[in-house]
């Protein structure tokens, strides 16, 4: 049983680190995983993405080309990624940046309003734990506890001030589920 | 001991460490810089020497010099910069001198770009300097083979007293993936019978590679080339994956390998009785082991991320025992696993004609679906 996940937007939307909680909670729950950025000469604001696979197997290829789940964190990225999903896979697309629905009928799609979201909390660091609430909810591999507590037992002590907004949105968005594929 | 998450070029980083790194000398470069970072914290917080040279030919010399004293030393760069050291590299092999060097290779040739590739092949396996020279080149496909030859490199090296290359590239150099990182090894300086750390209460000892007649360096190359086979007989390494009752076989060392398990998996799924042969030792390469598996099979596919360096040595070892055929991509462009799963099926069901070149076929299919025309 192999899952994976690329997590894209713009640089600055934490979308490598949301990657990362990911591949902490996944092996701190004993599984195989990879973590990989796409990396060039790229600054804030320009374009960014992590693929992370999740196995009960050795990890062959890090990188996929028809990915199980993408979380879309901006316009550039819905666009991009709409067709690479799996057919019946999971895309979770932050509403907040993008203009328009999701257009494919084979896959779940679910829009998050996660700018507004991470406001609210007070937080728009959170716009990444929102969207990553959302993925684990409609992925079933790992609850959203297991994250936490990764973000608890990997975060430096410094920034353990931030654990009960991180908490709040990655539950926030644990609550936006897909519709079933039609 | 517990599982850390360790980016690769953290993580040999770290192995170096704790197999009881003296000296660091590098100059930073994409996409291997991490290394050199980590090293310019861990190694002063740890009293050890960290210099970030003027150059990566500043590097190597410096290199040189303090492994010269007997110390453990390291390097590290990416294909432009290793290219720089080559110099450096050929006058290590022919003081003798126990080295351990990093290459994590970006695309090539010329300055090319960051992104991952294999196209150093050939420079290192088959060189490394001029001169009739062969380094000990081993190529990880994980973080934790990573971790496991830099902590065995160093020994390695010493046994043999040559350098010993670990063959990575940037996508390993990236990654991030769960790892064991071993002990740490106590700090030693050691004072090995032929190393220059002071001469005081002994007759000197002089290092160099300069050996100006003609006849004594025949000898010392056949000595080496002597030293080279007992390498051979001791240090092949390989991982193999559904052999057993494999037809077919995919041949990659690396990334690429990594990348070709999940093709075979894929192909098996489907049917395929395929399996994946990974050289972990490029040099010395495990030829016999290669030859053997060869005879028993139906068709060998090479893939890399180059033109086909590792190719021509397959060709060579398998000896006409099976056809081969090849798939790569190049110039930083990673394969993904379906199209190498295409390349297994394709091999199956298309089998290669023997009278061409393996290359030939792959040539004219990426010539026309990347420019168009042939």
């Amino acid at each position: 049983m192999q899952t994976e996940i690329i997590i894209a937007g713009f640089g600055g939307q934490g979308v490598l680190f949301a990657g990362q909680v990911l591949a902490y909670a996944a092996m701190d729950q004993g599984m195989h995983v990879t973590w990989i950025p796409s990396y060039g000469p790229e600054m804030r604001g320009g374009t960014a993405n992590c693929t992370v696979v999740i196995s009960d197997e050795e990890i062959g290829s890090p990188i996929v080309s028809r990915p199980t789940v993408v979380v879309a964190m901006n316009k550039p990225s819905l666009d991009k990624y709409e067709n690479m999903v799996k057919t019946g896979g999971v895309f979770i697309v932050n509403q907040s940046m993008v203009d328009r629905e999701v257009e494919r009928k084979d896959i779940h799609s679910v829009m998050v309003p996660a700018n507004e979201i991470a406001e609210e909390i007070g937080d728009k660091r959170m716009t990444n734990m929102v969207m990553l609430g959302a993925l684990l909810a409609n992925l079933n591999i790992l609850p959203v506890d297991a994250v936490e507590k990764a973000l608890k037992d990997h975060l430096p002590v410094k920034h353990h001030k931030l654990l009960p907004a991180n908490r709040q949105a990655l539950e926030k968005g644990s609550s936006f589920i897909a519709a079933p594929v039609s | 001991m517990t599982k850390e998450m360790l980016k690769g070029n953290v993580a040999i980083a770290e192995a170096a460490v704790r197999a009881g790194l003296n000296a660091y000398f590098g100059y930073p470069i994409t996409p291997q810089t991490e290394l050199l970072e980590y090293l310019s914290a861990r190694m002063p917080e740890l009293g050890r020497a960290f210099v970030q040279a003027e150059s990566e030919l500043g590097a190597v010399n410096m290199v040189y010099g303090a492994a010269c004293t007997g110390a453990r030393v390291l390097s590290s760069s990416s294909s432009p910069g290793i290219s720089l050291m080559m110099e450096g590299i050929s006058y290590i092999y022919g003081t003798e001198i126990p080295v351990v060097l990093v290459d994590v290779m970006r695309g090539g040739p010329g300055l090319g770009n960051i992104a991952p590739a294999q196209a150093d092949y050939n420079q290192i396996v088959h060189g490394g300097g001029h001169g009739d020279m062969h380094p000990i080149v081993l190529a990880p496909a994980n973080v934790q083979e990573a971790i496991d030859i830099t902590y065995n490199a160093f020994d390695l090296a010493e046994k043999y007293r040559t350098i010993v290359v670990i063959l990575a590239d940037g996508s390993l150099g990236q990654i991030m993936e769960p790892a064991e990182l071993p002990e740490m090894k106590p700090l030693l300086m050691r004072q090995p019978d032929w190393a220059t750390y002071g001469a005081e209460g002994r007759p000197k000892r002089f290092l160099s590679s300069i050996n100006i007649d003609p006849a004594k360096h025949e000898i010392f190359n056949i000595r080496m080339e002597q030293r080279w086979q007992k390498i051979i007989a001791n240090e092949i390494r390989f991982k193999e994956y559904y052999l057993d009752d494999a037809k077919y076989a995919v041949v990659a060392f690396g990334t690429s390998g990594r990348i070709a398990l999940s093709a075979v998996r894929s192909a098996r799924a489907k049917g395929i009785p395929v399996g994946l042969f990974r050289p972990v030792s490029l040099a010395p390469f495990p030829e016999q082991a290669l030859y053997e598996l060869s005879k028993r099979l139906e068709g060998l596919l090479v893939v890399e991320m180059n033109n086909g360096q590792m190719l021509e040595d397959v060709i060579k070892i398998t000896r006409h025992q099976t056809p081969i055929d090849f798939y790569a991509r190049t110039g930083g462009i990673v394969p993904m696993p379906e199209e190498i799963e295409a390349a297994i099926l394709r091999m199956v069901e298309e089998p290669v004609n023997t009278t061409e070149h393996p290359r030939d076929r792959w040539l004219a299919r990426l010539s026309q679906e990347l420019i168009g025309g042939s």
